[in-house]
């Protein structure tokens, strides 16, 4: 067996072979190297056939119009676009934008940004099961609400959001949806005919596609306006101006229709992998699982070791690729936003890690992390005056702790 | 983040892990940090008669570098006086595990350990010694 063994499907994935098979094949002269702007001879024809096959593979993986689709350089430049795009736009018509705590950075320092430009932003708590509830967007809608944005698998606990009932929402409010969706597509069915979403940012890493791509879906029907973020040819209807990156969009669009046809059996697969995992340490003491345990995406589970430091923990599994969920390499010793809205208490929030399964993860690595990670918390609590106490009845709630 | 040799050997094999009874007049005890914070450590020391720390342990919760300076302590506390103990300094504790910035704060922790411990052997002490005249 291979260590360290991945288990931060969440963060990135690795290409899939056939990904990078066909992105190979725009590259060299003899492939499909032309730029897809060119219209006067066959190295740009080919190009662009090939980056509107891509558009399509993407639009088919949510149900719609290729038209709709936007290539951008990931779901970063995604939701920047979107939610500036749209406040931009629609400045005179209300400076007021909601999204949640939770949300990924890509869309809470969009918003502060916003809100140095005079906007102003309601960040709505999500419950303790990590989900955004419809009526809480409801109740913050305003006169002069623009846009909401609410992500549609949250990244570090792996619960998914109803953007469906979300959408019912907004659409009657006249007001515009975005959803961050780099965490579901290609894991879940999205199908954006069915649904009342305006826009949706998607990354081609998270599914086995190349870093550095996007694409952002903009609803033609009712139809959204945006002001363009970056300026230049005019490319991709204005809104996004650069020269296409062939290799790139093909990447992503191969990714997308290898999701397309393997999501069920995938998902299963997946599913049934982190059952095991689940089931091999859910058993120990004082172990807790962030977020809503029937609303969540397959691949990621985030659990908490109580009385064992998260650090340490992470030190003590260097056969694992795993992520924490505190910044302690920092001195600042940051848990994590998103278990700190949940109500999760610091100490707690400390002690998780995050595990993300993904297409190349087998049973070994599962096994193997099992016992890993029981290994890792047993010693460590034997280290652990905190443990000492809880095994004694002691109510640390009640000692007065020296902060510092 | 990488760790130097010294921080991962504590760490992997931390010496005098334990637990000491809080009550036995002979013991001190130093609880320092706090859970909100990531680290505490629990620092004891068992004194002689003539005054030598005879036995040290500790149990820490925190990162590596926490841990291995703790561990580090207790080593070096046995067979000082309180004195000398007391005396020991978070810089001496930095240097030898070669702690990088952020982790400074892990020797800090370390020393107001032991201080600690030893404030609370002496406290315990002090107050037997007052028991014993008034009685």
């Amino acid at each position: 067996m291979k260590t360290p063994i991945y288990f931060d499907y969440a963060a990135t994935t690795p290409v899939d072979p056939r990904v990078a098979q066909k992105m190979s094949e725009c590259l060299l002269a003899e492939g499909k190297f032309g730029n897809p702007a060119s219209r006067s001879h066959k190295f740009g024809w080919e190009a662009e056939e090939a980056v509107e096959v891509a558009r399509r593979q993407v639009a088919d993986l949510v149900n719609c119009d290729p038209r709709e689709i936007v290539w951008t350089s990931g779901a970063t430049e995604s939701d920047n676009l979107a939610i500036k795009g749209v406040a931009h736009f629609y400045k005179s018509k209300g400076q007021h934008i909601i999204t949640s705590k939770i949300e990924h950075k890509a869309v809470l320092d969009t918003c502060r940004q916003l809100e140095r430009e005079g906007f102003e932003v309601t960040y709505l708590e999500p419950g303790e099961d990590g989900l955004v509830t419809p009526e809480s967007v409801e109740a913050s809608i305003r006169e002069d609400t623009t846009i909401v944005s609410i992500m549609h698998v949250n990244n570090e606990i792996g619960v998914v959001n109803d953007i469906a009932a979300i959408g019912e929402i907004t659409r009657n409010h006249k007001v515009f949806f975005h959803v961050d969706a780099a965490q579901s597509v290609g894991k879940m069915k999205i199908d954006l005919e069915d649904l009342k979403v305006d826009l949706m940012a998607f990354s081609a890493h998270k599914v086995y596609g190349p870093k550095g791509v996007g694409a952002l879906y903009v609803r033609r029907k009712p139809r959204v306006r945006l002001e363009a973020q970056i300026h230049g040819g005019g490319h991709e209807r204005g809104m996004r101006s650069g020269t296409l990156a062939t290799h790139q969009l093909v990447g992503m669009g191969e990714a997308f229709r290898i999701a397309n046809e393997e999501m069920n059996a995938e998902s299963e697969r997946i599913t049934a992998l982190r059952e095991r995992l689940l089931d091999g340490l859910e058993n120990m003491e004082e172990v807790y699982v962030s977020g809503d345990m029937d609303h969540r995406v397959p691949g990621i589970i985030n659990m908490s070791f109580n009385y064992v430091e998260g650090e340490s923990l992470i030190m003590s599994l260097p056969d694992l690729a795993v992520s924490s969920g505190s910044a302690c390499t920092s001195a600042s010793l940051e848990p994590s936003y998103v278990l700190r809205a949940l109500g999760m208490n610091d100490e707690l929030a400390h002690s998780s890690l995050r595990f993300s399964i993904g297409r190349f993860t087998t049973e070994e690595d599962v096994d193997q992390a099992i016992t890993s990670v029981r290994t890792a918390v047993n010693k460590l609590r034997e280290l652990s005056p905190l443990w000492d106490m809880y095994k004694d009845g002691v109510d640390m709630d009640k000692i007065e702790w020296a902060t510092h | 983040m990488a760790y130097s040799d010294k921080v991962l050997d504590h760490y992997e094999n931390p010496r005098n892990v334990g637990k000491m009874d809080d009550d036995d007049e002979d013991v001190g005890t130093g609880m320092v940090g706090a859970p909100a914070c990531g680290d505490v450590m629990r620092l004891q020391i068992k004194v002689g008669q003539d005054g030598v720390i005879e036995d040290a342990r500790f149990k820490t919760y925190g990162c590596g570098s926490a841990i291995a300076s703790s561990s580090l302590l207790t080593e070096w506390v046995k067979g000082r006086t309180l004195d000398e103990a007391e005396s020991i300094k978070n810089t001496e504790i930095a240097e030898e595990l070669a702690l990088p910035p952020v982790k400074i704060h892990c020797s800090v922790l370390a020393e107001d350990a032991i201080k600690a411990a030893i404030t609370d052997y002496r406290t315990k002490r002090d107050l037997d010694e007052e028991a014993s005249v008034t009685g």
